[in-house]
């Protein structure tokens, strides 16, 4: 909302400067996005008086001239053909930036003469466009302010524009009177009072109004009149170029008295060419299918239900929101039907975000304007068509009826006090509400009709402490909830979560927070991209969809950093991932992805490509550090994203899935322009069982003196046999003495034969009674391989 | 005797090596050496010689001895030193390579938020960011009609035909975690609550996703003042140094009155400095939290009231740690990772300081 200073004066009497009224606009709640202020351009310039100019020496076109200033007489030297002996002109010192030539003056030598200024013209100074001469003024005393001198005799030039924006509460300040009164009532001045006037009608509207059985809720009051024998075209300068100042186009008379009250009431009304409306008007609501070529010239067409306005041959108008072209006026228009009328503004708001029409009836119809202003308007108006274009006025015709929205809450200043925090006197209350247009009867506030948005005792507090200033407001210290240490606030989860996070910072991989949506292709690939998950309105077909899976987006932020030239990456990222569209099916996803090399290369021989048991280390680590059992089973049959054969799901028992390692399917990588080696792992924190002791206490420890033995066994088996299976075997074979199997050998093929491997294991047996005898090794060592043959049918290698 | 010991001290002094130490000592203090033998002879001495002679040999073989151990480790050392010599490297080559890696700005400042709203007794809330409109809008007293739904750029999910509920929304702002949690835990309540929010926006300043924390208090007598003092705590303790707020009115549906908050800062030099000078910068929205969004929470207006605001985690962390662009936040660039993440432990705490 932009309006001049000088239109604000119209409505309040204040003295204040620019800069008071807008520190309290902003600080009222009406934020001030920009001021222009012409006189801060132009804040260095005084007026001087040329007393004499002669002909420069070397140069046809330029004269010397001595000039009277207010720091005495100076030498300029200037080329303009009105330079001459007499005339008062505007001057710029060395030092003074003209800003139309964006120059910073200084004393200049031209053509060997010293030149101390310059005399400026209005485009130099970015008053206008005129640069035949320098400026002439008819009056005014050398060294005077140029801003003074304007002010006092051409006002418009340094009025400033001030532009705020208002919140969607207040539609009142869409127009300057309600910007003045909330400026009134914050002591900045007096709002001036308004005239109302009548203007007797001189015979009956040929047009009627009527508004649909089924219409009444979408159309409060439609008000009008036929004014005829008018004489359209321009409007007065003083109109225009208000209109202008505010960044809008003067159209004609007749259209700018409608633009006029939209700004300076907040009240759009509509002029019809009488003589292009066939018959009556008719309020109703679109059958659906209709079209309509708006003022903008654009087609639009309506769907079932929407209130528009027809005369005899259909629709002319799209109601509060745009009129049509066909019955639009003109500087030819001679009779003109006025519109002043309440509509339904959620019916507003409905159809103009339907129709994608950002009028500026739209705008203020939606948000609700004044109903008790609605007679008095067409009045006010139809007085300043008659003012600015002569004509007849017929009666006033009606259809509907104004709103009744009169309601009063309660004022409760103990209430207001204890929600603010601020000592506001319950006279200080009282006088804001009546300054603001409530009226006080007893402790209850009645609401003026101008303020929709006040439905509560709440909106009262609001106005008060808005007018008091919260910049005022001190702060004062909130008791904690309770005495002493503060108790932890995170929940196991949340804790979950945050380990998690740090782990896999600290095995080196670095975090990265991708969007929750990404494109269906790569959606797809991970068993998401369906409508379930589908965005209505995506802002680009990148982010179509809520991501299934946090992997597609580190590997897609994988192949930006492969692009750029950076090939082996640690990424993860914590986060959500969507499993459909209802709120919850939501769950937290820990990813890790490796690419390339495990480093660059080095001269000890360290880096190599990553794998599959670097993604399984980091997956255990991390499960670990989030408390998930050691003891867990390593099966297959994941999705179809990760490589077939080269993969593991982390399991507590087959449906218990804790999370997934492996190499990504070269298919996915290809999809997703990554350069392999891939690898990755997901890990799901929800599903690893809370512990289910509480306290911090851990079990003893139990420490045995004696000598533990390490005995080594190579088995030969199947290459498909799970070595997992082969250690649990061994494990198996005496569960009080076996404290370790590790796997430390692996070799396939060769010597061995097709299909066959070799593993080999250590045990590690820990008495914990006597010490280990020959004979007690030699016989756990034959349970140990009979065991294992038995799971697995391995032979002990010789 | 004298001759003896000089002879072997000498030539002992003179060994080059293990083997010759090894000889003479043989040769000297052996079974059948010199001295050894020397020493048979004793027994066939006169009781007053033997008191003589007796104690020199051992003395003498004493002294023999301790010269064959001495010159012994200093042969060792000799060859331990000759050793070392060869055993140089060129020790300016580059240790074993280690991955370094790092946490997210938004993942940090979202733990220093944590840490300092924990200390004040707020616990953290967290919220589905699928919702349906009615936690998102209505219970927020923004219902269908209100334009502040057409400013927010909504995101909408699709709905599958058949399906007449209200479209479900990617939650705009965090606020619909009040409403939640209200229902959830009742009056009095103090929470936080972070986590990513969207809108349908994408610009130099503006990016479809980001980061929101908001905050919630509600007990029985809780002003706007005890909100203006825990903005100013917690600005205070994340910025390292005394940041002041102003509050200005403005208009939020969920709250009444409603302030956007500015703090101090200077913007001398291009860049901003948080809590100096006598500019103003806006970073928050706050305010009373409206009656109808209490009775929304199931809690009683009459009986309760409260505080609410909510800030932008990404744009708190561009000002704390000058980060010029909110855009590359969700890029995952490696080279911005590693410059603006943080180690891994790194943990921001009340006690140790949120930031090194």
């Amino acid at each position: 909302m932009k309006f001049t200073l000088s239109w604000l004066k119209d409505h309040l009497d204040t003295t204040a400067t620019v800069d008071e009224i807008t520190e309290a606009l902003t600080d009222l709640g009406l934020e001030v996005e920009g001021v222009e202020d012409p006189a801060s351009r132009l804040a260095a310039f005084t007026l001087a008086k040329v007393k004499s100019a002669e002909q420069h020496p070397d140069a046809d076109r330029l004269r010397v001239c001595m000039v009277d200033t207010d720091e005495g007489e100076k030498q300029i030297v200037c080329g303009a053909p009105n330079a001459r002996a007499g005339i008062t002109v505007v001057l710029a010192k060395p030092g003074d930036y003209v800003p139309g030539i964006d120059v910073t003056l200084s004393i200049g030598k031209i053509r060997g003469v010293e030149s101390h200024g310059m005399m400026a013209s209005e485009r130099e100074l970015e008053l206008s466009d005129e640069h035949d001469g320098i400026i002439e003024l008819p009056s005014g005393a050398v060294g005077e302010r140029f801003v003074d001198w304007l002010a006092a005799n051409d006002p418009d030039k340094v009025d400033p524009v001030i532009e705020i924006a208002i919140t969607p509460n207040r539609p009142d300040a869409l127009g300057v009177r309600g910007i003045a009164r909330d400026l009134a009532a914050r002591g900045l001045g007096t709002l001036k009072p308004t005239e109302t006037v009548t203007v007797p009608g001189q015979f009956d509207s040929p047009i009627d109004i009527t508004i649909e059985e089924d219409t009444r809720d979408g159309c409060h009051v439609f008000a009008g009149r036929l004014i005829r024998g008018v004489k359209n075209g321009p409007s007065p300068e003083w109109l225009q170029k208000r209109l202008r100042a505010i960044g809008l186009r003067p159209i004609s008379a007749l259209v700018d008295v409608t633009n006029f009250f939209t700004f300076d009431r907040n009240r759009p009304l509509h002029v019809f060419d009488a003589d292009k409306v066939k018959g009556n008007l008719r309020v109703h609501r679109a059958k659906g299918g209709e079209t309509l070529i708006g003022l903008d010239e654009k087609e639009y067409a309506f769907s079932a239900g929407q209130v528009v306005i027809s005369d005899d041959e259909g629709i002319e108008s799209i109601a509060g929101i745009m009129g049509g072209l066909a019955t639009g006026c003109t500087e030819e228009t001679t009779n003109v039907f006025l519109e002043a009328a309440v509509w339904d503004h959620i019916q507003i708001a409905q159809t103009g975000r339907a129709l994608k029409i950002n009028s500026d009836a739209r705008y203020r119809n939606e948000r609700g304007i004044d109903p008790g202003f609605n007679m008095k308007a067409v009045e006010l108006a139809t007085q300043m068509i008659l003012d600015l274009c002569g004509g007849e006025p017929s009666n006033v015709v009606v259809a509907g009826e104004v709103p009744d929205v009169s309601r009063a809450y309660r004022l409760d200043p103990a209430r207001v006090q204890s929600l603010v925090g601020m000592d506001i006197p319950e006279d200080a209350q009282r006088e804001t509400l009546t300054a603001l247009g409530f009226t006080l009867d007893g402790d209850m506030a009645r609401v003026p009709s101008w303020r929709p948005d006040v439905t509560g005792e709440a909106d009262l507090v609001e106005e008060v402490a808005r007018v008091a200033s919260l910049t005022k407001l001190q702060g004062r210290p909130m008791p904690r909830a309770s005495v002493g240490v503060p108790a932890p606030v995170l929940s196991p989860m949340q804790k979950r979560e945050q380990i998690a996070r740090r782990t896999v910072a600290a095995l080196g991989y670095n975090e990265c927070v991708t969007y929750s949506f990404i494109d269906q292709a790569a959606a797809q690939l991970f068993d998401g991209g369906t409508d379930a998950t589908r965005l209505e309105n995506p802002i680009s077909s990148e982010m179509s969809h809520m991501r299934p899976d946090l992997l597609p987006g580190l590997l897609q932020a994988a192949a930006r950093n492969q692009a750029r030239g950076l090939g082996d990456l640690a990424l993860f990222e914590v986060g959500p991932a969507f499993h459909g569209g209802e709120p919850e099916e939501q769950h937290l996803q820990v990813a890790g992805l490796l690419v390339g090399r495990t480093g660059p290369k080095d001269v000890h021989g360290a880096s190599r490509s990553v794998d599959v048991f670097d993604a399984k280390a980091d997956a255990e680590a991390v499960l670990g550090a989030m408390g998930a059992p050691a003891k867990v089973q390593i099966l297959r049959g994941a999705e179809g994203w990760w490589h077939p054969g080269r993969h593991g799901k982390i399991c507590l028992g087959p449906k218990k899935v804790l999370g997934v390692f492996g190499e990504l399917h070269p298919k996915v990588l290809r999809a997703l322009d990554v350069k392999g080696p891939a690898v990755a792992f997901s890990l799901w924190p929800a599903e690893i069982p809370l512990p289910r002791k509480s306290g911090a206490t851990r079990p003893a420890l139990t420490i045995h003196d004696l000598q533990a033995v390490e005995r080594d066994f190579a088995f030969v088996v199947d290459a498909d046999v799970a070595a997992l299976d082969l250690v649990n075997a061994a494990a198996g074979a005496d569960k009080a003495l076996i404290e370790d199997v590790r796997v430390f050998d692996e070799f396939i093929g060769g010597s061995l034969g097709e299909g066959r491997k070799s593993l080999a294991i250590t045990v590690r047996l820990q008495p914990t009674e006597t010490t280990l005898k020959d004979a007690d090794i030699e016989a756990v060592s034959a349970r140990i391989i009979e065991k294992v043959q038995k799971a697995t049918g391995a032979e002990l290698r010789g | 005797m004298d001759d003896l010991r000089d002879k072997y001290i000498q030539a002992i002094a003179d060994a080059s090596d293990e083997d010759a130490i090894e000889a003479l000592r043989v040769q000297a203090v052996g079974k059948k050496g010199e001295i050894s033998l020397k020493m048979r002879e004793l027994g066939k001495m006169t009781p007053e010689e033997r008191q003589v002679v007796g104690p020199a040999l051992n003395a003498l073989k004493d002294e023999i001895n301790s010269a064959l151990a001495a010159k012994k480790v200093a042969l060792a050392d000799a060859a331990l030193e000759e050793r070392l010599r060869t055993e140089w490297l060129d020790v300016t080559l580059p240790g074993r390579s280690r991955r370094e890696g790092s946490i997210h700005p938004v993942s940090q400042v979202w733990e220093e938020c944590t840490a300092i709203f924990a200390d004040m007794g707020f616990a953290v809330a967290e919220g589905p960011q699928v919702e349906t409109d009615w936690y998102n809008f209505d219970a927020l007293n923004i219902p269908g009609h209100h334009p502040a739904r057409a400013e927010m750029d909504t995101f909408y999910m699709a709905r599958a035909e058949g399906d007449n509920r209200p479209p479900h929304v990617l939650r705009t702002h965090t606020s619909p975690v009040q409403i939640r949690s209200m229902e959830m835990a009742g009056a009095p309540l103090r929470i936080i609550c972070p986590g990513r929010v969207y809108r349908a926006d994408y610009d130099q300043t503006h990016t479809p996703m980001f980061h929101q924390v908001e905050g919630l208090a509600i007990d029985k007598d809780i002003s706007m003042a005890n909100l203006k003092w825990v903005l100013e705590e917690f600005f205070s303790a994340y910025f390292g140094t005394e940041v002041k707020t102003r509050f200005r009115a403005s208009h939020f549906p969920f709250t009444e009155p409603s302030a956007e908050v500015d703090i101090q800062c200077s913007f001398e030099g291009g860049t901003v400095k948080v809590g100096e000078g006598d500019d103003w910068l806006e970073v928050l929205g706050s305010g009373m939290v409206h009656p109808k969004v209490l009775a929304a929470g199931n809690i009683d207006p009459a009986a309760w009231q409260g505080f609410a605001f909510g800030m932008g985690i990404d744009r708190i962390a561009m000002l704390k740690y000058g980060i010029p662009d909110l855009r590359p936040f969700f890029d995952s660039d490696l080279r911005w990772l590693r410059h603006y993440g943080f180690a891994s432990l790194d943990v921001p705490t009340i006690r140790g300081g949120l930031s090194r």
